[in-house]
């Protein structure tokens, strides 16, 4: 193994410098990742490709690791609180004066991904554009409150899980119901941003730099009617939504049964359980929702993976699915939705 | 029995009689060899009608000497065939009324819908210039009243971008008719107004009719609409239409320029009540966070504040507390309590002594019934990076510490609540935080949040200290995050409280507690905290 060591000329395509990035970032070392950022810029290096090329890959990467269970949840939190002071010392190191329009961007209400919308952020200001970044977790009377104080000629929507999808979509509705055009992005909102469009959202982008291209030509979108996109779901996702708790609370009593050895779990233990039940009825409802059995599916492969990483067998979430299942016999829809995602585990 | 042949004089007055227009031709040379009376009423000069009749087809339309005309040929015979003219001059026209009907219905619900949907005033002023080029000419200027001496003004031509700019009052009588707009007089008509004279601030360019409307406010005329026609001049139904659609768009803009007094002025009260930025002091971490109940607002009965040393080497204070209530009431007693306490500070009181001195405060400013519980804490350096503070409560929840080890550990302080009762009993505590190790200041917000899989569970002490032992390492701005994530995805989207939290971490030097690896899990949980896709 070479020893990298970060004396400049650095190159932002040489892997070392990013598994040095990736190790500071880690080891919560603020300074160090500074100092590989100031040191990039000091070459002439432009901002965007640092953001995309070292701060955004980086980030990719501790998910990956977090997924595979290298990383714990805190050195993640570490890695990403770390990574946004590399960010705002970017931005500090790189004035430019706004001569474009002004630009609203938000994560959707309880999504806390906040570093990628960030990052975007950043983009769309050395772009030339006026930016209100209103943070993580952002409810929806705050967003609209937002935009009626300032009149921006658009908001950016982060969504990156499927579960918020139905409070994307009652802020896509509201925004532009008070006459803003919105832009979504993130991974909730599917492949290729399929339910971006059914939830109404005037354009999509996959990432930071697609989303700067979309807003520097052709914008703003003609303005259509927002009550057109207003209503979705039907009465099986009203079911599932109003008697999640009966759903959960009876669920885990079923697993209880199944499963005795689940009586000797502490408090921490049936927690995590519960909440993962709630994930999979959060899950379902989403796909209930859209129409959309991928969100359920996919849902179902991701979790599978991070449950092998950290040696928890198929069965346990099979068992999860089928105790939700056992609920909903009246339901075809549901049962739907929840036989796709069994169908993707081996028995 | 013998066919009765009629004579060539009664089938011509039978011809005439008829309201049908005939015109009966040969077929040899398509001369016309008959006219009869409504034809020749319909048409007074056949002839000029030849095009048409001769044209081959077997029906036409025509626009002749402003009437519409309908034509059917039939042949009678294999010598001779009539045409059979009707007039839909009616019919058309009022084809004509109703989709222009239907037009101006459309674009006042498309202009209503629009117009109503911002509060903000730019974005009022710039859809107004787009809905009346998209309706109702090729450019239209919306002009604000004066305001110090000036006008802005906002330009849409179509097909261009929207200008924006302003204007001294003095030239705003150069435009035709503005005077008596804004003045508040009737608008004068458009074929009143000489285009010619529009001047050239307005941009307008080569212009054919111009059309000054006022913008109705509330009391005052809210600005003008300025509309320009290249070629053709407005119609009187285009001036009542322009009118009205100005009427919506002014009520739309003045209820916006209302809006942005208010919100400014609310902007101006609640910039003091908002929680103050903090910068880190001599290494230590500082991080605070805020959630109002009324997330419109962004104020409420939750506060925190630090005040920094008086003089070098003396103590920071740290201040977090509750009011009992919420929204703007309980933000207005938030800000009295922080001015207290900063006027405190100043005197150097300890903060037992501060904690008793604003329950005194409070309870001769005679508001009844508003009580408040909060922490105070001084805060300094000591040796060997480590950091000691001195806390006292009155009557809210102690603080917590995270050790290194990741043990949390409440900070054994009680006090009774501020603002009650005159005899308070203030039991301060001391606590020495080793560099890296976080000292968590929190409102009941915090555990009392209430949501879980069954909506109804209190999130908890024991599991706020959990959470808290899972950070163990982590910078503070994680630590709070991660806390307020954690009871945001308790909640599940549910009611919220105030909460509010300010954490305190000595500094550290290297971070060598993450570097491990694997977390402990349940045997069965899908134990992933935190579900989200790959990033």
């Amino acid at each position: 193994m070479t020893v990298f060591t970060p004396n400049p000329p650095l190159d932002l395509d040489d892997p070392g410098l990013r598994e040095h990035f990736l190790r500071l970032v880690g080891d919560g070392d603020e300074y160090g990742a500074v100092e590989v950022v100031t040191a990039l810029l000091e070459q002439d290096i432009p901002p965007q490709r640092i953001m995309m090329d070292l701060i955004a890959r980086t980030q990719s990467r501790v998910g990956e690791l977090w997924a595979a269970n290298e990383w714990t949840v805190a050195r993640e939190h570490a890695a990403t609180a770390t990574a946004e002071r590399a960010l705002a010392a970017l931005a500090a190191h790189t004035p430019r004066r706004p001569d474009r329009g002004r630009i609203t961007i938000a994560c959707v209400d309880g999504e806390w991904h906040a570093l990628p919308v960030r990052i975007l952020a950043e983009m769309l200001r050395l772009d030339g554009w006026r930016v209100d970044f209103l943070g993580p977790s952002v409810p929806g009377p705050h967003l609209v409150t937002h935009l009626h104080q300032t009149g921006p000629d658009a908001v950016a929507l982060s969504c990156m899980i499927s579960t918020r999808l139905p409070r994307a979509h009652a802020a896509i509705t509201a925004c532009r119901s008070a006459g803003i055009p919105v832009i979504a992005g993130g991974r909730g909102f599917g492949p290729g941003g399929r339910y971006a469009q059914t939830l109404g959202a005037d354009a999509w982008a996959a990432g930071a730099e697609e989303a700067v291209a979309r807003l520097a030509s052709s914008w703003p979108p003609p303005p259509r009617d927002p009550q057109v996109h207003a209503f979705l779901g039907d009465d099986e996702y009203t079911h599932v939504v109003r008697h999640r708790p009966d759903l959960i609370v009876t669920g885990m009593r079923s697993l209880m049964t199944a499963f005795p050895a689940m009586a000797s779990y502490n408090d921490q233990q049936t927690d995590s359980t519960l909440e993962d039940m709630g994930h999979v009825v959060d899950f379902l409802a989403s796909a209930l929702y859209l129409s959309e059995p991928q969100i359920f599916t996919d849902f179902v492969d991701w979790t599978n993976d991070v449950l092998q990483a950290r040696g928890v067998p198929s069965p346990a979430l099979r068992a999860g699915l089928q105790v939700i299942r056992d609920q909903l016999h009246d339901y075809p829809r549901a049962l739907s939705v929840l036989d796709a995602g069994l169908s993707r585990l081996s028995p | 029995m013998r066919a009765l042949v009629p004579a060539p004089a009664l089938l011509r007055a039978a011809l005439d009689a008829a309201s049908e227009a005939v015109l009966l031709c040969g077929t040899a040379d398509d001369t016309i060899l008959l006219v009869n009376t409504a034809a020749a009423n319909l048409v007074p000069d056949v002839a000029t009608l030849r095009g048409a009749l001769t044209a081959g087809a077997d029906t036409f339309t025509v626009e002749h000497a402003g009437r519409h005309i309908a034509g059917r040929r039939r042949t009678l015979d294999e010598d001779h065939y009539a045409w059979y003219l009707r007039d839909r001059t009616e019919e058309v026209n009022r084809a004509a009324a109703l989709s222009a009907e239907r037009a101006r219905t459309a674009f006042l619900a498309d202009a209503g819908r629009r117009l109503s949907a911002s509060l903000h005033q730019g974005r009022c002023l710039r859809t107004t210039a787009e809905l009346a080029v998209a309706h109702l000419a090729d450019a239209a200027v919306v002009i604000l009243p004066p305001h110090r001496r000036r006008s802005t003004w906002l330009r849409l031509t179509g097909g261009e971008r929207i200008v924006e700019g302003s204007v001294a009052e003095s030239q705003l009588s150069d435009v035709p008719g503005m005077v008596e707009v804004l003045g508040g007089f009737p608008p004068i008509p458009s074929r009143w107004l000489d285009a010619a004279q529009a001047p050239s601030w307005l941009g307008l360019g080569e212009i054919g009719a111009l059309l000054v409307t006022p913008l109705p406010g509330t009391a005052e005329p809210a600005g003008a609409l300025i509309l320009a026609k290249r070629g053709s001049t407005f119609t009187t139904d285009d001036e009542i239409l322009a009118r009205i659609f100005a009427a919506r768009a002014g009520s739309a803009i003045s209820a916006a320029a209302l809006y942005r007094e208010q919100a400014d002025t609310a902007a101006v009260l609640q910039a003091d009540l908002l929680p103050p930025e903090l910068l880190q002091m001599d290494g230590v971490e500082l991080v605070g966070s805020y959630q109002a109940a009324r997330e419109a607002l962004r104020i409420g009965g939750d506060f925190y504040d630090v005040f920094e040393p008086t003089h070098p080497g003396g103590d920071t204070v740290l201040a977090l507390g509750d009011v009992c209530g919420t929204g703007p009431e309980a933000a207005v007693l938030t800000g009295k309590v922080r001015q207290t306490l900063r006027a405190l500070h100043l005197v150097d009181a300890d903060p037992a002594e501060m904690l008793r001195v604003l329950n005194q405060a409070l309870l001769q400013s005679g508001r009844q019934h508003r009580f408040v519980t909060l922490v105070v804490g001084a805060l300094r350096r000591a040796d060997h990076g480590r950091v000691r503070l001195t806390l006292a409560t009155g009557g809210h929840p102690p603080p917590l510490v995270l050790r290194a080890d990741g043990t949390v550990e409440e900070v054994p302080v009680s006090g009774t609540l501020i603002g009650a009762v005159t005899e308070t009993v203030v039991r301060p505590a001391e606590v020495e935080l080793a560099p890296g190790e976080l000292c968590l200041l929190y409102s009941d917000g915090l555990f009392e949040a209430r949501g879980g899989p069954t909506t109804t569970a209190q999130y908890g002490e024991a599991r706020l200290k959990a959470a808290l032992s899972t950070c163990q390492g982590l910078p503070a701005t994680a630590t709070v995050e991660r806390v307020r994530q954690l009871v945001s995805d308790w909640m599940h989207g549910g009611a919220r409280d105030d909460i509010a939290m300010l954490a305190v971490r000595a500094p550290v030097r290297t971070a060598l507690s993450l570097r491990d690896g694997g977390q402990t899990q349940s045997s069965f949980a899908l134990n992933t905290r935190r579900v989200r896709q790959r990033s």
